[in-house]
């Protein structure tokens, strides 16, 4: 669990969160006002993110599918990890191949989780489009990998680290920059 | 959908040469990371790209089908690359040490050796010798770890969970590294153990968290939730300690009469395999529903891809340095 005190430089507030969140929600909802869709959310807090979009849709929506994704077996810098991340398992219950799929991650920093994760969904199967939705987009990217829907762009340098906590895993809700912290 | 938080993973370790060794988070840890390893086995494609790029070497003193094939498909599914080595048909005939082998081996640049010998300790030696990371897969009567694992995996799902359960490990307990690692990871995990065998075969200096019974039936009694009966290894038997497979059948095998009261009680049946039908169970025990036997072969391969997964090869070994720095013009 994480002491909020101990985090200053608040990005973005709980109420913000929500009002990105939302915003994101009506973004897809434009772009696809019918076309059947799975959200796929990255763990751990990609997938809090995907299910909290989709509960903002569910009065407009009510056919989409979701999934979670473990991206720990497809990371290129196992070797270097003194620990071994959990893993939590991958779950995609509706069939990849042909699905519409939009992914979701917290935040959006090296692209190398993505590029992790589009290989493991591939792995599945060959959905027909791959969408990316982040709440922060942190630029600084090591790989050509462009996201779809973006919460809150920013700018930083790689010795920041930017922080989300959400209520329902951190006990704490908002969007933190921490200079000089650990990469993310 | 909500993810719950889940502990620290422990730091990883360079080799798994027991159970003795490795601490109750550890163990479940490695449990918990096989489980999502057996749900791959369902997706299309089998194979994670986690050791992509890296070479398994089983380095079998002993002959073994069952857990070198399994310790190879499980490396393979991790995308590793994999070389058998039987050594017993090798250059270990033509008089070549241990040592020189692994050296030979390690000239390879392989990233892990999975190493059976007969002789206890053996899979530690070498792994004091090589930066490669390198698992136990049995070593004389000392220690079978992975064995262990995937015992304690196939319980965990049959069982749900470990404290105050009961197994009770028939056989020949003195003789049996399957017995001393099962025995020992299931005591770290909470669970009670007892054992039963010919009085010949139950080691003097047992440790005391052990329960021994002078009979089968008052092993039942004590009502355990997993049986677990061991192999009569009739290939490491020369000396006599029970007079004969008949005799042992009828005081320490799951006999037909005793297989009814287990079916009665719901109690769950596992053997490391192969079995001696006859010997230590009757036909019927495999067609039972609460017979774990298939199960833990699967779930080998689970636990295997868990454990080469957490281990961590040495990068840079000093000795194999210095070594080529001699050899190198």
């Amino acid at each position: 669990m994480i002491d909020p005190s101990s985090l200053r430089n608040e990005v973005l507030s709980k109420a913000d969160i929500a009002h990105k969140i939302q915003r994101i929600a009506f973004e897809i909802l434009e772009a696809h006002p019918h076309d059947p869709l799975a959200f796929v959310g990255i763990h751990t807090r990609g997938v809090v993110l995907a299910q909290r979009v989709y509960d903002c849709l569910t009065p407009h929506r009510g056919d989409i599918v979701q999934g979670t994704l473990d991206i720990a077996l497809y990371r290129d810098d196992l070797d270097n990890l003194g620990t071994i991340p959990s893993i939590r398992g991958s779950d995609l219950p509706f069939p990849v191949e042909g699905a519409h799929i939009i992914l979701f991650d917290d935040v959006l920093f090296t692209g190398r989780t993505i590029r992790a994760a589009l290989d493991e969904l591939i792995d599945y199967g060959r959905p027909a489009k791959i969408e990316l939705a982040v709440l922060v987009d942190r630029g600084n990217r090591e790989l050509p990998i462009g996201p779809d829907y973006i919460g809150h762009r920013m700018n930083t340098s790689r010795g920041e680290h930017v922080r989300v906590l959400f209520d329902d895993i951190d006990g704490a809700e908002g969007v933190y920059l921490i200079i000089g912290g650990p990469g993310s | 959908m909500i993810p719950e938080a889940q502990n620290p993973p422990p730091r990883r370790r360079k080799d798994l040469l027991d159970i003795e060794t490795l601490s109750p988070d550890e163990i479940t840890f490695l449990l918990e990371t096989a489980r999502p390893f057996k749900d791959l086995f369902t997706r299309s494609v089998k194979k994670v790209p986690a050791l992509r790029g890296k070479t398994v070497l089983n380095l079998f003193f002993e002959p073994s089908t069952r857990t070198r094939a399994s310790f190879e498909i499980a490396a393979k599914r991790l995308s590793a690359d994999v070389t058998n080595l039987a050594v017993s048909q090798s250059s270990v005939v033509k008089g070549e040490s241990i040592l020189d082998t692994v050296d030979t081996m390690q000239s390879m640049k392989v990233d892990y050796m999975v190493v059976r010998h007969g002789a206890s300790g053996v899979p530690s030696f070498i792994a004091r010798h090589t930066p490669a990371s390198v698992v136990n897969a049995g070593d004389g009567y000392h220690a079978h770890p992975t064995q262990a694992l995937l015992d304690a995996f196939t319980m965990k799902e049959a069982l749900g969970d470990f404290p105050g359960r009961k197994i009770l490990i028939v056989g020949d307990i003195l003789h049996s590294r399957v017995s001393r690692s099962v025995s020992t990871c299931a005591h770290k995990l909470g669970m009670e153990v007892g054992v039963f065998g010919p009085s010949t075969l139950i080691p003097n200096g047992h440790p005391s968290y052990m329960q021994v019974f002078d009979s089968f039936e008052s092993a039942l009694q004590w009502e355990p939730d997993v049986i677990y009966l061991l192999r009569l290894q009739l290939e490491r038997q020369s000396a006599h300690f029970f007079p004969s497979m008949r005799e042992y059948h009828n005081l320490f095998g799951m006999t037909r009469e005793r297989f009814r009261q287990v079916e009665k009680r719901g109690l769950h049946i596992m053997h490391p395999g192969p079995v001696n039908r006859g010997v230590e169970l009757v036909d019927e025990v495999l067609s039972y529903e609460r017979c774990l036997i298939n199960r833990q072969v699967e779930n080998g391969i689970a636990t295997r891809m868990a454990v080469l997964y957490w281990l961590q090869p040495e990068l840079t070994a000093p000795k194999f340095e210095e070594q080529e720095e001699e050899t190198t013009p």
